[in-house]
């Protein structure tokens, strides 16, 4: 009856109207290749610099057999290895995720940038490995594989989700609304997919570099207590204290278990 | 028994359509919501078949969806998750169960035994209300976040516990929470239709003169109230285990997650018997009055549905071969199970010696009843192949099952419901629904079901699983993808050639031709009446009854072919009342 | 495409086939009488002015013809059938001399674990390998299945085996792969949005390709 189609169309109108609510937007920026975002405070501020390293000997990076995925095996000239820990040359340890986690005077707000920060899915892997971003900044995860790929978030502050992609080509976005040091990523999938993200309410935190290498920009001045997460080496703390616009030097050594 | 009519105020609008207490509003109001739900589970059903026939492509209309279900155009797969889940939900509870039960148990019980309503009409209004209080229940699973509950019609546990293992959290809790409503609604129902049968019939309306349609629904009546508060029992644990931190699913912490299966099933089996049993009561009415003969072996047919109805409990292991259960338990689950082939098989050879040397008038009903009894042989030989736990090896869980399932509830309940509503249809609205416009219907949709359900039997056998958002992605499967596209475009189809019924029940409704008093020659009570029937019935009188139901072409029916049961011959003896304190 | 069953590749497809086979026949002789039947009558019993119906309330005789042929059918069938049941699925079937195996399931991935170098699973030097089940041709192999999370199902089409991977149970499926070759596994019970992607594969090798594989992996595996 009448009736009956205008509830299912009336159903459908409201079904659009209130899923729309989270997220919707499909981004055309461009990849962020650098996870810092642009402060948004003073360019004039003080800067921390430093290198993370580790003593011992470093695990065996196991390669990955991905025979069961022809597409993402197809990418790899040789076996990509396992991410947990990677390490450059004189032992320079890679993907730790360094922050302020004290020292910000309470009270100061921080805009988060409009540009997202791009999580994608290549090759199976997850790129970036890990990462930081602000509470209401845009994630954007893409899949460039054309295979299914699940992202599960397991969060403790933040809305756990999980949602898939099963075609190459898809986007979608998402957003954090509380800090949290971190969040874990992970494909369903492909078991050895992993990626973490680091929430932070302020642009005070940086990714070392294959050469163990991390810069945190922008800081006014204060006494900052910094912290090292490492996914298998655990957490290390510094405390900076910054006076103006000087370039202060934290090192962080973890020990390789 | 108070009469109606006498002290009845004239009622408004809302008292009269509304909030009756007419057992024949109230199944109207049954028809209409269920049919509302058929639609809906139709809908479904189409968003799941583009996916199975063109998997990844981008489904033409899925703009509209919100981007958790449908990114850029493309069903995704915890959307397809959620379709097959509502899809089995509403089709079974809300569409399929309703139609039979909550239409006809209320239309017609009264009205085929002479009674001027059901024993509690109030209560009858409130397993209405209850029921389209489920339905929206269940229907808000779509709108809240996280979307709809995804783990399946059959909902097992641990996936359906665990919102952080399935992605559905509220949705879930919603699904347990419309079951129960709706179970009470199911057993306050019950409660109505078995009382009315017991306590209600007209004097001469013994037991064996009550059509087969009462005897379903009756039988029916009793395993509902036996087997909902199973369902709702589970649910509550469901509920309890997702939200306030039971662990009766939960093996970590000493539960166990073949107890939702053991729990369910035993609903679950009985469940599908009331969704067959009704039907086949119906379709033994409309065969018999299109035949022109008695029913063949009328006490054999009772006989028949309470056998139905007493093994159905005893079989509920067979949906649980492969889950892990003791293998002993799959021997004795396999005997009982192939036993109730038995007198399934014994209706369809009665249905047949019904027809056998009769005078076949295929009105519309006819042919859909005679749709019925041909679908249904399939889809009960195909259990034959599951019953044999061996063979239930490769096919459990395959589009096999879907085959058996869609058989025995669209190729048996759906057309036996085509059947009914046009066959009650001048009872409930005073007009006939159009003739031709039947006809084609029953014929394009008897093909193009066919063509979309037969071929499952065979992908089934291939291995092709259930719920499988992309059956490419087995190279075992990639050679029978033709066979889903052919499938899909056969479903779509068959759909769109549902809009021909749903055209003519419209139209009808206010164009149709008015009805006769008793267009089919029918002689069943009901036809005693006027069309449409009136409020209270017969009240303040009550209608005697002198003879069986299927008394067609009885020799004392002179040059007519039928003879109704209130109808007087002179060598009738007048039958006792019943003598039941407070019967009539 | 392919109308029938998949090709044989375990013991059990035999009897398995043959019974499907048999079912055949009987629901399509049944079939074969209801159908014909039900078209016979239509054309033949139309109405016709004239016409009338034969006046009958059934047949006693009939309805003990066609209750007890279908019932002897059934226990027949039934009989026949529980002794393959029993073969297939009872723990003391499972042949002494089986290679034991662990699968364990989980969203959306299978974990295959393989003996090593002692021969004995559950010890120190076993291994793992996602999604793919390596076994050699004409022995009994013995899965014990197990599920991490919620019910999954091992499903080998060729092999004719399924069964239920149910957290908390530890449950033994057994088969002997009659073909070398490369077949799939399936997960049979929906268990998340990845269901449709817990696609495995099992590899049936000579034993000496068998036993080479096992050396090689127990040397240096991957991840």
């Amino acid at each position: 009856m009448k009736g009956r189609i205008f509830s299912v169309v009336g159903g459908m109108f409201l079904l659009t109207v209130c899923g729309k609510g989270e997220q919707s937007q499909v981004q055309a920026a461009p990849p962020a290749i650098d996870p810092a975002p642009a402060s948004a405070s003073s360019s004039a501020g003080g800067t921390i610099t430093g290198k993370v390293r580790f003593t011992g000997t470093a695990p065996r990076g196991r390669p990955i057999d991905m025979s069961e995925e022809a597409a993402c095996k197809a990418k790899y000239t040789t076996p990509p290895t396992d991410e947990s820990v990677v390490a450059g040359a004189a032992n320079a340890l890679s993907n730790v995720f360094v922050y302020v986690s004290a020292g910000v005077p309470a009270g100061q707000t921080f805009t988060a940038p409009a540009t997202p920060v791009v999580l994608d899915q290549d090759g199976c892997r997850y790129r970036p490995h890990v990462f930081g971003v602000m509470v209401g900044q845009a994630v954007e995860i893409r899949n460039s594989d054309p295979v299914l790929h699940n992202i599960k978030a397991v969060a403790k502050r933040n809305r756990p989700f999980n949602v898939s992609q099963p075609n190459a080509g898809m986007k979608m976005t998402r957003t954090f609304a509380q800090p949290e040091v971190m969040v874990n990523l992970e494909c369903n999938v492909h078991g050895w997919m992993k990626a973490y993200a680091g929430v932070r309410p302020d642009p005070f935190f940086a990714v070392s570099g294959p050469d163990g290498s991390f810069t945190i920009k922008d800081l006014p001045p204060g006494t900052y207590t910094i912290e090292a997460w490492h996914e298998k080496f655990g957490t290390q703390t510094a405390t900076v204290t910054i006076a103006g616009t000087e370039s202060k030097t934290a090192n962080f050594t973890f020990a390789a278990r | 028994m108070k009469t109606h009519d006498a002290h009845h105020a004239p009622m408004s609008f809302w008292q009269k359509y509304i909030f009756s207490t007419d057992h024949k509003i109230i199944g109207i109001q049954f028809l209409f919501v269920s049919l509302f739900f058929l639609l809906v589970g139709g809908l479904l059903a189409m968003q799941i078949r583009w996916q199975l026939g063109f998997p990844g492509k981008p489904m033409p209309g899925g703009g509209i969806l919100p981007e958790s279900m449908v990114v850029d155009g493309v069903i995704l797969p915890e959307y397809y998750i959620q379709l097959v889940t509502m899809h089995g939900t509403f089709m079974v509870f809300f569409a399929i169960m309703p139609l039979l039960v909550g239409v006809y148990a209320n239309f017609l019980i009264p009205l085929k035994l002479g009674a001027h309503d059901m024993a509690f009409p109030r209560i009858n209004m409130w397993s209405f209300w209850l029921a389209l209080l489920a339905g929206l229940i269940m229907l808000a699973g779509f709108f809240v976040p996280d979307g709809a509950p995804r783990a399946g019609w059959t909902m097992y546990a641990p996936l359906s516990a665990r919102p952080d293992l399935s992605g559905a959290t509220l949705s879930q809790q919603l699904w347990c929470v419309s079951i129960v409503v709706l179970g009470l609604s199911s057993v306050l129902g019950s409660l109505n239709y078995i009382t009315t049968v017991i306590n209600h019939r007209a004097p001469g309306m013994t037991w064996f003169r009550m059509p087969l349609s009462v005897w379903a629904l009756f039988i029916t009546a009793i395993l509902g109230v036996l087997a909902l508060p199973v369902l709702q029992g589970a649910a509550i644990m469901l509920l309890f285990d997702q939200t306030i931190g039971t662990h009766f699913f939960d093996f970590g912490a000493g539960g166990q997650p073949l107890l939702w299966q053991h729990l369910f099933w035993f609903f679950g089996h009985p469940e599908v018997y009331i969704l067959i049993l009704p039907a086949m009561g119906m379709v033994s009415d409309i065969i018999a009055n299109g035949s022109r003969k008695p029913i063949f072996g009328y006490h054999s047919m009772v006989f028949a549905i309470i056998g139905i109805a007493f093994l159905g409990w005893i079989v509920w292991g067979h949906h649980m071969f492969m889950s892990g259960m003791n293998p002993t338990l799959g021997s004795t689950f396999m005997v009982s199970t192939l036993l109730i082939a038995v007198p399934s098989a014994i209706k369809v050879f009665n249905w047949l010696g019904t027809m056998w040397r009769g005078n076949l008038h295929l009105h519309v009903p006819m042919l859909n009843a005679i749709g019925f009894v041909s679908m249904f042989t399939i889809g009960g030989l195909s259990g034959i192949f599951m019953a044999a736990t061996p063979v239930d090896i490769p096919i459990h869980d395959t589009q096999f099952i879907v085959a058996h399932i869609h058989y025995v509830l669209f190729g048996g309940s759906l057309f036996a419901l085509f059947a009914a509503i046009t066959f009650w249809y001048p009872k409930m609205f005073g007009r006939v629904m159009d003739e031709r416009l039947g006809k084609i219907h029953f014929w394009l949709t008897f093909i193009t079901y066919n063509m979309t359900f037969f071929p499952m039997h065979i992908i089934g056998m291939g291995g092709q699983m259930r719920r499988i958002y992309d059956p490419t992605v087995y190279t075992f499967l990639q050679p029978q993808q033709p066979v889903n596209v052919f499938i899909t475009i056969s479903a779509f189809a068959l759909f769109a050639v549902q809009f021909f019924f749903m055209f003519n029940f419209l139209w009808s409704l206010k164009r149709g031709q008015k009805a006769p008093q008793n267009p089919w020659n029918d002689n069943g009570l009901e036809w005693s009446l006027p069309n449409p029937a009136p409020h209270g019935n017969w009240a303040p009188a009550t209608p005697i009854v002198y003879r069986g139901p299927y008394e067609f072409s009885a020799p004392e029916a002179g040059d007519a072919d039928y003879l109704p049961q209130t109808k007087k011959l002179p060598s009738d003896p007048d039958p006792v009342p019943a003598t039941l304190p407070g019967g009539h | 495409m392919r109308w029938w069953l998949p090709d044989a590749g375990s013991t059990f497809a035999g009897p398995i086939d043959t019974l499907f086979l048999v079912i055949l026949i009987i629901t399509g002789i049944a079939l074969v009488i209801v159908e014909v039947g039900v078209v016979t009558f239509v054309i033949r019993y139309r109405a016709r002015p004239g016409r009338k119906a034969f006046y009958t309330h059934g047949s006693t005789r009939a309805e003990v013809i066609w209750t007890a042929i279908p019932a002897v059918t059934m226990v027949a069938l039934g009989l026949v059938s529980n002794h393959y049941w029993v073969l297939m699925k009872d723990k003391n079937s499972v042949p002494p001399n089986a290679i034991q195996m662990g699968v364990h399931a989980k969203q959306f991935e299978w974990e295959v674990s393989y003996a090593g170098p002692d021969g004995t699973l559950g010890t120190p030097d076993d291994f793992t390998v996602r999604n793919q089940l390596h076994i050699p041709v004409d022995q009994p192999v013995a899965v014990q299945l197990t599920a991490e999370d919620v019910i999954h199902s091992f499903f080998v089409p060729e092999f004719r085996v399924k069964q239920d991977a149910v957290p908390g149970m530890n449950i033994t499926a057994w088969f002997q792969a009659t073909k070398t070759g490369e077949y799939e596994i399936g997960c049979a019970e929906l268990c998340g949005m990845g269901h449709y992607r817990m696609r495995g594969r099992v590899f049936v090798h000579t034993p000496e390709e068998f036993n080479t594989w096992l050396a090689q992996q127990a040397a240096g595996g991957s991840e």
